[in-house]
């Protein structure tokens, strides 16, 4: 009977206030997609430091025959000065940090700058004496590249120490921006929700005065008058969050994977299987919002 | 069943108690008529025995609670003890007469079996068989206001509380209304009823509190409306 008649009551409002019902619905779908899509940018970034963050190294450049940094005044790095700067890469505050160094000669920078440019004009000028000699190191966290950089940069025969993190980090710049533009933009939707939620079980209380008024003379318990009214906002916010999810989950798989993972295939990508690990995170915060929104009404429109 | 000691409720700071220290008993299966003029008190007194207020002063007993001390959600289960009966009937527009009675004992979860045999019987009682599918607009103020008190009495309250409940009826229509509270109070059930109708406070001869401008000014067992007659 409790159920039933709890059903109806919901079906009743809902449907007295449709177009009320329908708005809650849009605006907790676009809030939270902007919150998915934060959420989903972050993964992303994640992904692609943890694909690339591996691969980079810290390139030590050594000081080719004509250079104008002060390093190099003495000019060609020499075979001491090498040996001095992979003894100082080898002392204990710096050891730890360093995980492997791969030493390249100029004829091996040579090769590689052709493999790369070969077939540009401009590189057709170069030789192998035009190339740096350097050290390449991996570090064992990349985070700690100012320690190790600042151990060999200024010493004899180094001319410059170049971190190749450092190309990334606009990239990721850009995606943080995004990201937290996103997450603005949600917020600001949020309390959108909240305040549109707190107005339609306002009405939907004051349009159901005459029903509440009667059932607290008879002597029904607040939660049986206030439950109906919490299950509306909780309904439409939850098919909000339902939404939200279809909609990141095609934006991923059409945008990203299909469109995106075609054409750009360097890159890794989120996927949908991401969309759905934060999906439960979306139908809470939808629930939560309903459920700070009734609190906030209900115990000043049906107050025992 | 209902006690007042000292009782004074003040609605705004500063203002004129709306009671003044309001001393009264009115036992189990008593029938009493709160008369006075408008502003006088009658329906603050019904509104404190249904703790939708809270007295300033004093203490209110009913069913053997102190309503003062009782925690706001045993309150239902205290109105679940109280029907209540108003002059403008408020029943609900949409529903018929048979889901209007059954829609208090709905709401406070009984079983179906049980609100299909005792809403008949109730109907039945005030004189209403065969109009159960009746909306509240087809029916007549006398048979909406039965619809009312069918609605107050299905639970089998305690205590009926009824404030004006002759105030929107002619006076053959005020009287069928009188006899059927009446049998309600035969039950065992005690009335209070707060009203401005001269006549039927002398007609039927119960006990009379009057209140004046929030002070209790009579007690009279088997009294009339007016003290000077």
């Amino acid at each position: 009977m409790r159920a039933q008649f709890i059903l109806s009551e919901i079906g009743i409002g809902l449907r007295r206030n449709l177009s009320m019902t329908i708005s809650v619905v849009l605006v907790t779908f676009v809030c939270l997609t902007f919150l998915g899509a934060a959420a989903l940018l972050q993964a992303q970034i994640d992904k692609m430091k943890d694909d690339w963050y591996d691969k980079v190294e810290v390139s030590v450049f050594l000081c080719p025959a004509n250079s104008a940094a002060p390093t190099c005044a003495a000019g060609e790095v020499t075979q001491e000065q090498r040996d001095d700067i992979l003894a100082a890469l080898d002392s204990p505050q710096v050891a730890a940090f360093v995980q492997e160094i791969y030493p390249e000669s100029k004829e091996q920078a040579f090769e590689a700058f052709q493999r790369q440019f070969g077939d540009q004009f401009w590189a057709s000028a170069a030789t192998a004496e035009d190339m740096n000699a350097s050290l390449r190191i991996k570090l064992t966290d990349p985070e700690q590249y100012q320690v190790v950089a600042d151990v060999v940069s200024g010493r004899p025969g180094v001319e410059s120490v170049e971190d190749q993190r450092r190309l990334f980090d606009n990239l990721f710049l850009v995606l943080d921006r995004a990201t937290w533009a996103a997450g603005g933009l949600a917020a600001i939707m949020l309390l959108a929700a909240v305040l549109l939620i707190t107005t339609t079980i306002r009405l939907s209380a004051l349009s159901r005065k005459r029903e509440t008024g009667i059932m607290r003379l008879v002597g029904a318990s607040t939660l049986f008058i206030q439950l109906p009214f919490m299950l509306e906002g909780a309904i439409a916010a939850t098919l909000g969050a339902a939404l939200a999810i279809g909609g990141l989950w095609l934006g991923v798989e059409y945008l990203v994977t299909d469109w995106l993972g075609q054409s750009v295939t360097w890159i890794p990508y989120v996927s949908t299987a991401d969309v759905l690990t934060i999906a439960p995170l979306l139908v809470v915060v939808a629930f939560v919002l309903a459920a700070i929104s009734s609190l906030v009404t209900l115990s000043r429109y049906t107050k025992v | 069943m209902i006690r007042f000691e000292n009782v004074t409720k003040v609605y705004a700071r500063g203002a004129r108690p709306a009671l003044d220290r309001v001393s009264l008993d009115v036992e189990r299966g008593e029938f009493v008529f709160l008369v006075g003029a408008s502003g006088s008190g009658k329906s603050t007194f019904l509104r404190l025995v249904m703790r939708e207020e809270r007295a300033s002063a004093g203490k209110v007993f009913v069913a053997g609670k102190e309503l003062g001390t009782l925690s706001s959600w045993k309150v239902p289960h205290l109105r679940r003890q109280i029907g209540a009966v108003f002059q403008d009937f408020r029943l609900l527009p949409t529903k018929s007469v048979f889901e209007n009675v059954a829609f208090a004992l709905q709401v406070i979860g009984k079983p179906r079996h049980h609100i299909l045999t005792t809403v008949p019987d109730v109907l039945d009682m005030v004189g209403l068989a065969g109009k159960e599918k009746r909306r509240p607009h087809e029916l007549s103020g006398g048979e909406q206001q039965r619809v009312a008190i069918a609605r107050a009495f299905v639970n089998r309250p305690s205590i009926l509380l009824a404030d004006e409940p002759t105030g929107n009826l002619d006076p053959t229509t005020s009287l069928g209304i009188m006899r059927l509270l009446d049998r309600i109070n035969r039950t065992g059930t005690t009335v209070v009823m707060a009203t401005h109708d001269d006549e039927i406070v002398d007609q039927m001869r119960k006990r009379v509190i009057e209140l004046s401008t929030g002070e209790m000014v009579r007690d009279q067992s088997r009294g009339v409306y007016g003290s000077d007659r």
